[in-house]
């Protein structure tokens, strides 16, 4: 027989280790569905039976505040898993049992693991695992996932109960004499209706009503319920409310808590002589997130993680650009020799061999940059440095967490766009993804020095200096626009945890940093192996024309579009097909200049100041900086949004944002009499 | 005698305006939405007793330690939880 189950914990609680550690690398990476939440699958066999785990997000509870709340309780209230196992951190218990116990209400059949036991000994808290599952009802193991421990007796007693076939539909939780009337007046009016959600009893589906939840009012109203249900509130649930002194959904919670520490107190014993210690995590904390060195701290950590991530990548991406180029000369050659037409052995080096190498060539970045965010997130210190940074960004309607991806945009865009998975709502990962585009990424500079060193001569440090200042003015503007206008609506929140600094575990480090790298190979590769090829194809069609010249579709083009590059004082044809070439990576436009010029890369400096002036240079370089970013940055931002339509809105608004800010700089410029 | 102790107990008050060190019990969270239902589910629901940890630089997020766990919030997330400060280690005893 094969089974589904559940993982379902809190963060921070060792619930990535334990799944790792349950199906080990039979593992399954996807999203879940219509959202860019992971969704990770596994399996494992224990005594015969087969079984597959769904390692649902790590949340706090089932109220559907968060996105990845919805779609834990979304999963397990419409697809019935047969059990779920809920990972709780046995150095934290009261706080792990909260999700417990809401998914017992919700009748889910449960195995609870008391994970980090070690970590809990430690703390001095001895638990009485037997009474736990006494007052509970349901089977409790003890774990140590990082160190493999009581994973064999976890998979057995999972594989019981599989077995046993039982249900905690007969958990029901005390809430007093007070609500329980409210209840009953409920679940007798659902008694005998047909179900708000199927599997639901009527008295949870009561309570959750009373609770207010989001699901569950939804389910009432499609059901034709729901005014009914809301004038039995108004006439029994109003009068209660008046006698509590305050509303039945904070009741409601107030008794799912009480609970949850009477059975906490219970079952946990705690050794007092090392209460009163000071933990080593405070004593960092006392440090780490001080008035003083907390944001220097912050500042100087992500700046490490900055320079490391590019100065260990870099000399990788040189290998493997050499690799590339080798392997599409090679094969271009081979091609030739063997009799095949240009077209083909052109196809093969330009289009494909080059296609696949600009989609590699992004690994090493990705795989380092995740294996520093996978350190920051496990050891703790990803959540003191949201702290510490929230208040400065929140000014901008952003997320303390925000600043890593927006700083590591500066060395690459693609790396960073996928950084902001670490944001978890969607409001703030949307914003972020859409301004980052204006962070002037390490492929710009090349752009920016050949013209600022052509034009500017002594003062090109401080033209290089002022774009990147303008990349950062206008994404904050861009952030504080989007949110009062796109995002509105949408709240923005912190409630964080700060968990106990520990120790990562350098084996998920580099697993997590894999499976990243990996994903975008897979997921992203596509569609730049594709544009790439597109971009062969209008660069040497008609065939028999020179690549990318004039008479090429890519050129008429650009004759085409130049008229409209004219209000930005680069009305040439050439201009509008070096922009075209920066799409691919925008240093080619460099290259591209070079080939049209008919100069070559070293002949620009004295082919330039034919076409440009000093100010028509500087609007080239604004476009450069905040026009469309690159085919992998669109690749990476179309797969993190997991949508076309903002794809395209953000293709959109950069290229008009970069166009009006050329403009603005070319016809401001000639107003001031600087052209 | 003109000492006054700015953490003295009684009323009721905002849990961003505690000083660091100070606690209290959770006596009310205002306003509703979807924050409300997140910081009781967080586990600040009336009657728990709560410390403030820390604060940022800027004195904005708070931290707070209740349950055996450590939680930040915004200060305008903060200004929605009520409480009924008990006092803090840097008042004298006997002050309240």
């Amino acid at each position: 027989m094969s089974w589904t189950i559940a993982l379902a914990g809190n963060p921070n609680t060792g619930k990535t280790s334990l799944f790792n550690a349950l199906t080990g690398s039979n593992q399954h990476v996807g999203n879940w569905p219509g959202v860019t939440v992971e969704r990770k699958e596994g399996r494992f066999r224990s005594s015969g039976e087969e079984v597959t785990v769904v390692d649902l997000p790590g949340i706090y509870s089932l109220g559907a505040a968060s996105l990845d709340e919805e779609i834990a309780a979304d999963y397990l209230l419409r697809n019935r898993p047969d059990l779920a196992v809920v990972v709780a951190d046995a150095s934290n218990l009261e706080r792990s049992l909260y999700l417990a116990v809401q998914m017992l209400e919700i009748g889910t059949p449960l195995v609870l693991a008391l994970n980090m036991m070690d970590m809990a000994v430690e703390k001095g808290i001895l638990i009485d695992a037997a009474r736990l599952g006494a007052l509970l009802g349901v089977p409790v193991v003890p774990t140590v996932a990082r160190r493999k421990e009581g994973i064999e007796e976890l998979k057995e007693r999972i594989v019981l109960s599989l077995r046993e076939k039982r249900s905690s539909s007969s958990f029901s939780l005390p809430y007093g004499e007070r609500l329980n009337p409210l209840f009953d007046a409920l679940e007798s009016f659902l008694t005998g209706r047909p179900e708000l959600i199927p599997g639901l009893s009527a008295r949870s589906a009561a309570v959750k009503f009373i609770e207010g939840d989001a699901a569950l009012l939804a389910a009432a109203e499609s059901k034709g319920l729901r005014k009914e249900m809301d004038a039995l509130f108004a006439e029994r649930g109003r009068k209660v409310e008046e006698e509590l002194g305050y509303d039945l959904q904070t009741a409601v919670i107030e008794r799912r808590w009480g609970f949850v520490s009477g059975v906490t107190a219970e079952a946990v014993k705690r050794d007092l002589s090392l209460k009163a210690r000071l933990t080593l995590s405070d004593r960092i904390d006392r440090v780490v997130t001080s008035r003083a060195l907390g944001l220097p701290l912050f500042f100087l950590v992500t700046w490490a993680v900055f320079r490391l991530t590019y100065a260990l990548g870099d000399p990788l991406v040189e290998i493997l650009e050499g690799v590339f180029e080798s392997l599409g000369k090679w094969s271009g050659e081979l091609l030739a020799g063997a009799g095949f037409s240009e077209i083909v052995s052109s196809f093969v080096q330009d289009g494909l061999v080059g296609g696949l190498g600009s989609v590699v060539v992004f690994f090493p970045h990705i795989f380092i940059l995740f294996a520093f965010i996978a350190l920051l997130e496990d050891s703790g210190y990803m959540a003191r440095g949201a702290f510490v940074m929230d208040r400065v960004m929140h000014l901008m309607g952003l997320h303390g967490k925000s600043f890593i991806p927006m700083l590591m945009g500066f060395g690459c865009n693609v790396p960073s766009m996928m950084a902001t998975r670490i944001l978890e709502q969607p409001r703030d990962r949307m914003i972020t993804l859409l301004v980052l585009p204006f962070m002037s990424c390490s492929a710009r500079l090349p752009v920016f020095v050949l013209f600022a060193g052509v034009f500017f001569g002594a003062y090109a440090g401080t033209v290089v200096f002022s774009l990147y200042v303008l990349g950062i003015l206008v994404a904050v503007l861009a952030a504080k626009a989007l949110g009062s206008t796109l995002f509105k609506g949408e709240s923005s929140q912190l409630v964080m945890e700060l968990p106990p600094y520990h120790v990562p575990s350098l084996s998920m480090v580099l697993r997590h940093a894999w499976e990243r790298g990996f994903l975008f190979l897979r997921k992203a590769g596509t569609f730049i192996l594709l544009s790439v090829i597109a971009v062969w194809a209008l660069a040497s069609f008609p065939w028999g024309v020179e690549y990318g010249s004039s008479e090429s579709v890519v050129g008429r083009l650009g004759h085409v579009l130049a008229p409209l590059f004219a209000p930005a004082g680069f009305g040439f044809w050439q201009a509008a097909v070096a922009l075209f070439f920066g799409f691919l990576a925008k240093e080619v436009v460099v290259g591209t200049l070079g080939a049209l010029l008919g100069s070559g890369e070293a002949g620009l400096a004295a082919a330039l100041p034919a076409l440009f002036t000093p100010l028509s240079a500087y609007a080239f370089l604004v476009m450069t900086l905040l026009y469309v970013p690159c085919v992998a940055a669109v690749a990476a931002f179309r797969r993190e949004t997991g949508s076309w339509g903002w794809t395209l809105f953000m293709i959109a608004y950069t290229t008009l944002v970069g166009y009006g800010g050329a403009v603005l700089v070319y016809q401001g410029g000639k107003l001031l009499g600087l052209g | 005698m003109g000492f006054s102790c700015s953490c003295s107990g009684g009323s009721e008050k905002a849990l961003s305006t505690l000083e660091i060190g100070e606690g209290g019990i959770v006596s009310k969270i205002v306003g509703d939405g979807s924050l409300k239902r997140r910081i009781l589910e967080m586990g600040l629901v009336p009657g728990t007793q709560i410390r403030v940890e820390r604060k940022a630089p800027f004195n904005d997020p708070v931290s707070v330690w209740f349950r055996g766990y450590e939680l930040s919030l915004r200060v305008d997330e903060a200004n929605a939880v009520l409480v009924r400060p008990s006092g803090c280690a840097s008042c004298p005893e006997g002050s309240r």
